[in-house]
């Protein structure tokens, strides 16, 4: 055996193993990972959403006091976390409410307003809907943040695969052209060809897709980094101050970070002690509008007691990765063309995914060696797998 | 016996369209316009030479 053979045995045995471990969970993201792609326009379609009123063009936004005591008159006894713009509906926003203030914020409720009027919409539960049930199961399949990890380790594997997939697709085109499918032959080659042509037009998405939600199941971590990094050493003066009795203007302390930071537009604010801010301030975030720079956030601390400016920095570029990874995951930063070719990329994974599977099925049983099977592409003329 | 390939004629055209596939990822992201419509053609290359290559080669 040459060493070339066999260092292609061994790239066959990494391809084989780690596509094995990671396919069923691959096959489970990519199926809920679908409907996701185009998560608005179902949104739509199965619920009803109470209409902002018409404002005409060049009307000035309420108040965000008005706006937020508007919205906390429908939740009694409960504190506000967050005020989040709505990114896609200008007209409308969210106030986001727990318990209390340390609560677990994924649990929150979230109220929807009118931007303009300042008046209470609605207060959807989401939790009911199938696109907040694709999108746990795709997260994290309901398990919190080991789940979230386990996923991004089976993408970490899934692009092992990818990787050495590349390496093993060269014995198997040795004496076929680009592209090839011989659509005359039996089944096992014909899914050989078009888990080879798929692969391999696919690479770069697939890679890129895979590692960017492998980043993205880092964000809890990305975010507790943050917060004792970069936002603990901007609100270090603060530490031992206690927490505001009485919370500064939030309207007030918008207009302040909107002078702060010239050029962007504001996307949420976390309230004094949550897990975007310290205990002490507003934190407001704010956004470019370009594609890349809407996706940049820049924090602007507000002191909560004062409302006076106490920093704004660019984010460390561990969290612009973070957001950046987003929509290269998403698919959502080039209109509906592009969500569509997403899906038609999705589906040709799961292609991908399948006929890899049957691949390793077939050999199995016709009692073959895989490692010898992908390391030598005359293999799949082995007579036992002719039939 | 057919001739075997070489490495650099087995990976030309996948890099070509890996680069291709790159570009189209990126320049939705820098602008709008036809930024997006150049990331519609060139992520669409991978699906359309696909179904290209499948429907060629169709039993009859």
């Amino acid at each position: 055996m040459t060493a070339t053979t066999k260092s292609l045995r061994r790239w066959g045995a990494v391809h084989k193993w780690t596509s094995l471990i990671c396919t069923l969970f691959m096959l489970l993201l990519c199926i809920t990972g679908l409907p996701l792609i185009f998560h608005d326009e179902i949104d739509d379609l199965l619920h009803n959403q109470v209409k902002p009123a018409e404002a005409p063009a060049g009307t000035p936004p309420a108040n965000l006091d008005h706006l937020l005591a508007n919205a906390l008159a429908q939740a009694p006894g409960k504190v506000p976390h967050f005020l989040i713009w709505d990114r896609d509906e200008p007209g409308a926003m969210w106030v986001s409410v727990g318990p209390t203030i340390d609560a677990d914020p994924t649990n929150n409720l979230l109220i929807r307003m009118d931007t303009h009027a300042g008046a209470y919409l609605d207060s959807p539960d989401v939790t009911g809907r199938f696109t907040y049930i694709m999108l746990k199961l795709h997260t994290d399949m309901f398990a919190g943040l080991p789940g979230k990890l386990f996923l991004g380790l089976m993408g970490i594997l899934f692009c092992v695969a990818i990787i050495s997939g590349i390496v093993v697709y060269a014995p198997s085109m040795r004496k076929l052209r680009f592209g090839a499918y011989r659509a005359q032959r039996t089944r096992v080659v014909r899914w050989l060809d078009v888990h080879n042509l798929a692969g391999i037009l696919l690479v770069a998405w697939t890679l890129v897709v895979g590692f960017t939600g492998v980043i993205n199941t880092w964000a809890d971590l990305v975010l507790k980094m943050w917060q004792f990094g970069q936002l603990a050493e901007m609100t270090a003066q603060y530490k031992d101050r206690p927490v505001p009795s009485k919370l500064t203007s939030l309207n007030g302390a918008v207009e302040v970070a909107r002078h702060a930071v010239p050029g962007m537009t504001p996307s949420f604010v976390a309230f004094p002690g949550t897990l975007f801010s310290s205990k002490s301030h507003y934190a407001v975030f704010l956004h470019g509008d370009t594609p890349l720079t809407s996706r940049l956030l820049k924090p602007a601390l507000i002191d909560a007691e004062t409302g006076t400016l106490t920093d704004s920095r660019d984010m460390p570029w561990y969290v612009s990765t973070l957001y950046v990874s987003q929509p290269l995951h998403f698919g959502d930063y080039g209109g509906m063309p592009l969500k569509i070719v997403w899906a038609l990329l999705d589906i040709l994974t799961i292609f991908i995914l399948v006929t890899g599977v049957y691949l390793w099925m077939r050999r199995r049983r016709a009692g073959e060696s895989q490692e010898r099977a992908i390391a030598n592409a005359a293999s799949i003329d082995n007579p036992a797998l002719a039939s | 016996m057919v001739v075997h390939r070489s490495l650099t004629q087995i990976f030309a055209a996948p890099l070509v369209i890996a680069i291709v596939s790159t570009v189209g990822l990126i320049s939705a992201l820098v602008g709008d316009g036809w930024w997006d419509a150049v990331s519609w053609v060139a992520l669409g290359l991978p699906v359309l030479l696909y179904l290209v290559f499948i429907w060629r080669r169709r039993p009859n």
